[in-house]
């Protein structure tokens, strides 16, 4: 009786169930704080690892064996070594991992050289490219077995490849949207899916030691049997080439390392630094365990099965050949977890990244400028990851589809390892060499995918395919050094050499090179400086234990800072005073204050308490590294405020510049204003002056009365024109400052009286004037003449402007403490509001009106106002016209003998 | 870092406990030499007369290399594991 | 038939002396000292020729020939201006307002007097 299709697909329903309730239940377990010692035990970490042995590994190994013999075992061996020296490199990364919270491999790398999101983003899209086809391998592995079982039922079973490969892509979709984006702590653990893998674990491993004990108990007859077997099979003796071995071994190291998934399952959901020393000998046992029947299996395939059969299989088709269904549908389920593990916690990766990297750089670039980003984050953040996640799965899809599952499962994985493997010199050199730097990491990691895509990927496709013939054989471009399999003119290699040689070396050699030639930012060194120093305070001690604060850290570091017998002296009181004996006193909070503050009369409170928190808290940068980056610091502030100052100073010279420039133009402007309206004001007379001088003399016919009214147009007009002369070169002297002043003393009702009289007695106005008189009458020092033209002014203003029927004019002086104010206030309609700001300008005319002067009277009297040392306003809220002058205490001489010689002049002058 | 900062002599168990994570430390290149040992073995093709190493002796040789390496981290795992909290810092050991 | 002449100018004696100058030469003269009612006018009297006055009270010279040119009526009605601002930009700004011709005061009475024949021939 043969495993039915339908069968099959129940049995694996029914363990695709098994595996959804164990992940719900460890999910709610960790949720509920309940059985953490099995969560989160090292075996737990140990068995999660075991998604490096993926379909590949399950099915492809016997494969591989049976093509090339010992060879597929570089795949196990290059991991083993990794993980027993785990104290070389794993033991950084993982706490490099774990103090930086790194999230994939491309946020450690990114976050290493100064947090470059553009390397996070080469990062990603390298791994998105480099492990596509390793999904699409997995997908290809679960429909290759199933379809063998299909083949068992003859035809009509009515098998589709690819709607089989679509099912079981949708499936692990939804496994891992389900359990991948339950939610989104910082750790970025996944309970749910690390207890999932390490039971599919746990089935793979049974699965192949079963099959393989039953190949070589069942079916070969012992063990020694066996032996005997492998060594008369056509692959019985050692035939690897010495640089596959090598390189191989080399290239799965290096794809342990730095394979996305990886990475996730070992520096990720990593609970305890402590677990990576159990899984250094764990790991590699079980690795051996995988390795040890493939060679068996292999041999007895090849005896057993028919010519021609598909060796990837063997592990599915030796049992059904013998009938062994439980086998062989145990076997069926190994291949399945394996495939499924795999894609499952590749998919987390690559969607974190990608999510982290590309989709959401991306949404907030869009969303700048839109609502106001608010709690929802975290909800885009798991929208991101779930579409990210479907994304992948759908590519990997998608190239199962395109590549139309052709190809021995082998190749495709060592192509996707050379893929990964491109990050090992950026992730190695940024946690072992301080002077990698970002460029150099961005130009190694360019060239080395290069290489690779065009040495291994694109090659992988066949002659023709993506590469034509022509390149092949004669060089991309007809260069004839850039042939994919032979570059440079180095020919008779093994692709697969020839293409990790290349691309590793070049990139090392091109991250190496760059690193040397360019120079890193601050946050870049900072970060250089904590990754590779991430163990040097803590040493292995502390690796074990965060807790045990060393007091002896603190120690080492207080005798930098303090000098030796400071320190000493320092610590040995402390350990005094807490009644320990020795010189070392226990961490306590009172000492590590004590000691920062200590600390902190050297090197600055500060800095002080970020060197006691390096040491007491568990993050890690050294001393030298603190005082550098302080030092640094300090001079990054000086040079930038050195810049600031210099920039501030530019920036005053240049608002000087602007406002000198402002006022050159204004008065550029001014000038060209006053030159226009004193060209308007002379042009205007001498118009009607050249026009009536040419009609006297052309015309014959004029009557005398014409020719007397002419002429006397001609003689006011100019008049006119010598009275706007006069002012502007009086305005020009006052403008100019080189008026000279007459000081003279004279008491104000006299000045006020004879500026009356001017107005009142050479005009025609019906203008009362009434003056306010004094209780005592001011004595004036100052330039009467100046100070009479401006009272004039003003009374000659009221006067032809005060429109009422008895226009009337007070003039109300009055002391103050600063000196002493005249008050002219007329009974008009006075000056609109809007215009009495621009009175005072030059030419300005009281609602564009006519009149015989030029608009000077004003600005001309503002003028002299200033030269004596007052000023002159006009006086808001009264009905009439109302200006006020302005003369300060200086201008004021109280001479009594003066005063009381004359008799104040108390007059109403009114003319009518 | 002058040699006074660190005591000259450490008690018995502490040296023995460095030791060991010498071993650890030193245990990937031994793992790395032995395996990379079958790149001597002649190749079946090289020599006619000999006919190359066995499949059946390469196997034993590369899982016994294997076995040796699991169990030396196992047991060094077992060595050093309880004591390390109060081992000196060791990456200063190094220097030594 | 005599022709019909608007001349907006506030300058009393200017407006005096272009006047006695047209009329002698058969001109019909209406006289207006400011520029807020010019348009008005000049639509009511429909004259042969406007002489403009560029610095005007209420409205500018610049601003009666605008809206005089934006109707249609008066596209083509010769506008002859006087400005006492001898500035250049006076001038543009007057062409691209649409002026007939533009003269800068003080101007020769037979130099006005050319002009307006020139004009209205």
């Amino acid at each position: 009786m043969t495993v039915g299709i339908n069968q099959l697909v129940f049995v694996c329903l029914a363990y695709v169930v098994f595996l959804f309730v164990i992940a719900f239940l460890a999910e709610r377990a960790a949720m509920q704080g309940r059985f953490a010692a099995v969560l989160r035990s090292p075996l737990v970490y140990t068995l999660s690892l075991s998604i490096y042995c993926t379909a590949w590994t399950f099915y492809g190994a016997v494969g591989y064996a049976a093509r090339s013999g010992l060879e597929y075992v570089t795949i196990y061996l290059g991991p083993s070594l990794v993980m027993i020296g785990w104290w070389w490199i794993l033991r950084r990364l993982v706490s490099i991992g774990r103090n930086q919270r790194a999230t994939s491999i491309a946020d450690l790398i990114s976050s290493r050289y100064g947090k470059s999101n553009t390397l996070a983003i080469v990062v990603t899209l390298m791994a998105v490219i480099g492990v596509t086809p390793y999904i699409a391998l997995q997908l290809q592995s679960v429909v290759l077995s199933l379809a063998t079982f299909a083949a068992l039922e003859g035809e009509g079973h009515g098998f589709n490849p690819t709607q089989a490969a679509f099912w079981v892509a949708t499936g692990l979709a939804l496994f891992t949207v389900l359990f991948g984006t339950r939610n989104l702590n910082v750790n970025e653990r996944h309970h749910g899916i690390v207890i999932a893998i390490a039971a599919e674990a746990v089935v793979k491993l049974v699965a192949l030691l079963a099959v393989g004990a039953f190949v070589v108990w069942g079916l070969a007859g012992g063990l020694s049997e066996t032996l005997a077997r492998i060594d008369a099979s056509k692959i019985g003796a050692w035939e690897v080439q010495s640089s596959r071995w090598v390189a191989l071994t080399v290239l799965s190291a290096a794809a342990f390392l730095c394979l996305p998934r990886m990475f996730q399952v070992m520096v990720v959901e990593n609970d305890d630094e402590r677990y990576l020393q159990i899984a250094s000998w764990a790991f590699p046992t079980y690795l051996m365990l995988m390795s040890l029947f493939v060679v068996p299996i292999a041999v007895v395939g090849l005896d057993l099965l028919p010519e021609g059969s598909n060796p990837d299989l063997f592990v599915l088709n030796l049992p059904l050949s013998q009938n062994q269904n439980g086998l062989a549908t145990l076997s069926f389920l190994g291949g399945f977890s394996s495939a499924t593990s795999m894609v499952i916690v590749a998919t987390l990766a690559l969607s974190t990244m990608v999510s982290n990297h590309i989709v959401m750089p991306v949404w907030l670039t869009l969303r700048q400028g839109g609502a106001t980003q608010s709690g929802d984050v975290r909800g885009v953040v798991i929208r991101a990851r779930r579409l990210s996640i479907l994304l992948i799965i759908a590519l990997g899809f998608l190239y199962y589809r395109a590549s139309g599952g052709s190809g021995a499962l082998a190749a495709i994985g060592t192509i996707s390892f050379g893929g990964v493997a491109q990050f090992l010199p950026a992730l190695l050199g940024g946690i072992f060499w301080r002077g990698a730097t970002r460029n150099g990491a961005l130009c190694g990691l360019g060239l080395g995918f290069a290489i690779w895509l065009f040495t291994m990927l694109l090659p992988s496709f066949g002659v023709d395919a993506s590469l034509s013939r022509e390149t092949f054989e004669h060089g991309l471009f007809g260069l004839n050094w850039l042939r994919p399999q032979a570059l440079f003119g180095i020919e008779g290699l093994d692709p697969t050499v020839h293409a990790v040689v290349w691309s590793l070396s070049l990139n090392l050699m091109m991250f190496t090179l760059v690193s040397l030639l360019t120079f890193p930012d601050p946050i870049e060194r900072l970060q250089g400086a904590q990754f590779v120093n991430v163990l040097d305070h803590s040493g292995p001690s502390r690796f074990w234990t965060a807790s045990v604060a060393g007091s002896e850290d603190l120690m080492i570091m207080s005798q930098r800072i303090l000098g030796a017998s400071e320190a000493q002296r320092f610590f040995r009181k402390q350990a005094k005073a807490q009644g320990v004996p020795g010189h070392l006193p226990e961490p306590t909070p009172d000492f590590i204050e004590a000691l920062e503050r200590e600390l902190a009369a050297s090197v600055g409170a500060a800095t002080a308490h970020a060197m006691v928190a390096q040491i007491v808290g568990s993050s890690a940068v050294s001393v030298q590294d603190l005082l550098a980056v302080a030092d640094e610091s300090a001079q990054m502030l000086e040079y930038s405020s050195q810049l600031e100052q210099k920039s501030q100073e530019l920036s005053e010279t240049a608002a000087q510049l602007r406002m000198a420039n402002e006022k050159l133009t204004q008065l550029s402007l001014q000038k060209d204003g006053f030159l226009s309206q004193i060209s308007h004001e002379l042009r205007t007379p001498m118009t009607s002056i050249r026009s009536f001088s040419e009609i006297l003399r052309d015309t014959s016919s004029l009557t005398e009365a014409d020719k007397t009214r002419y002429a006397s147009i001609i003689h006011s007009e100019t008049l006119r024109l010598t009275r706007l002369l006069d002012d502007l070169l009086d305005l020009s002297v006052l403008e100019n400052g080189q008026v000279s002043l007459y000081l003279g003393q004279d008491g104000l009702h006299n000045v006020i009286a004879r500026a009356v009289t001017t107005v009142v007695s050479g005009g025609e106005g019906r203008l009362k004037v009434h003056v306010v008189p004094n209780e005592k009458d001011v004595v004036l020092n100052t330039d009467l003449d100046r100070l009479v033209q401006v009272f004039i002014n003003l009374i000659s203003n009221s006067q032809k402007y005060c429109m009422t029927d008895v226009p009337e004019l007070t003039i109300s002086p009055k002391l103050t403490d600063t000196g002493l104010t005249v008050d002219f206030v007329d009974n008009g309609q006075g000056i609109a509001p809007d215009e009495q700001a621009v009175i005072f300008e030059k030419f300005y005319r009281i609602g564009g009106s006519q009149g015989d002067g030029a608009g000077l009277g004003l600005a001309i009297c503002q003028e002299i106002m200033e030269r004596l040392g007052g000023g002159i306003s006009y006086l808001k809220g009264h009905n009439g016209g109302a200006f006020r002058v302005f003369l300060p205490g200086t201008a004021l001489a109280f001479d009594t003998t003066y005063r009381e010689a004359r008799t104040p002049a108390r007059s109403d002058v009114s003319r009518s | 870092m002058p040699m006074a900062d660190r005591p000259v002599f450490l008690e018995r168990r502490s040296y023995r406990l460095r030791r060991m994570m010498d071993a650890v430390r030193f245990l990937p290149f031994l793992g790395l030499a032995l395996w990379m040992v079958p790149l001597l073995w002649p190749l079946p093709a090289a020599e006619v007369a000999k006919n190359g190493i066995p499949m059946s002796t390469a196997l034993r040789y590369l899982f016994c290399v294997w076995l040796m390496l699991v169990i030396s981290g196992w047991l060094l795992w077992r060595k050093t594991r309880v004591q390390h909290p109060s081992e000196p810092a060791n990456a200063q050991d190094t220097v030594e | 038939m005599s022709k019909h002449v608007v001349l907006v100018e506030d300058e009393v004696n200017i407006a005096e002396a272009i006047r006695f100058l047209l009329s002698n030469e058969g001109w019909r003269v209406e006289t207006l000292a400011n520029g807020i009612s010019a348009v008005e006018v000049i639509r009511n009297v429909s004259p042969d020729l406007v002489m403009l006055d560029v610095m005007l009270p209420g409205k500018s010279g610049f601003e009666i020939l605008h809206d005089l040119r934006s109707d249609p009526a008066f596209a083509a009605l010769p506008v002859l201006m006087l400005t006492a601002r001898g500035q250049s930009r006076d001038r543009e700004m007057a062409e691209k307002a649409g002026v007939s011709r533009f003269m800068t005061k003080p101007f020769s009475n037979a130099e006005m007097l050319d002009a307006v024949r020139d004009l209205t021939s």
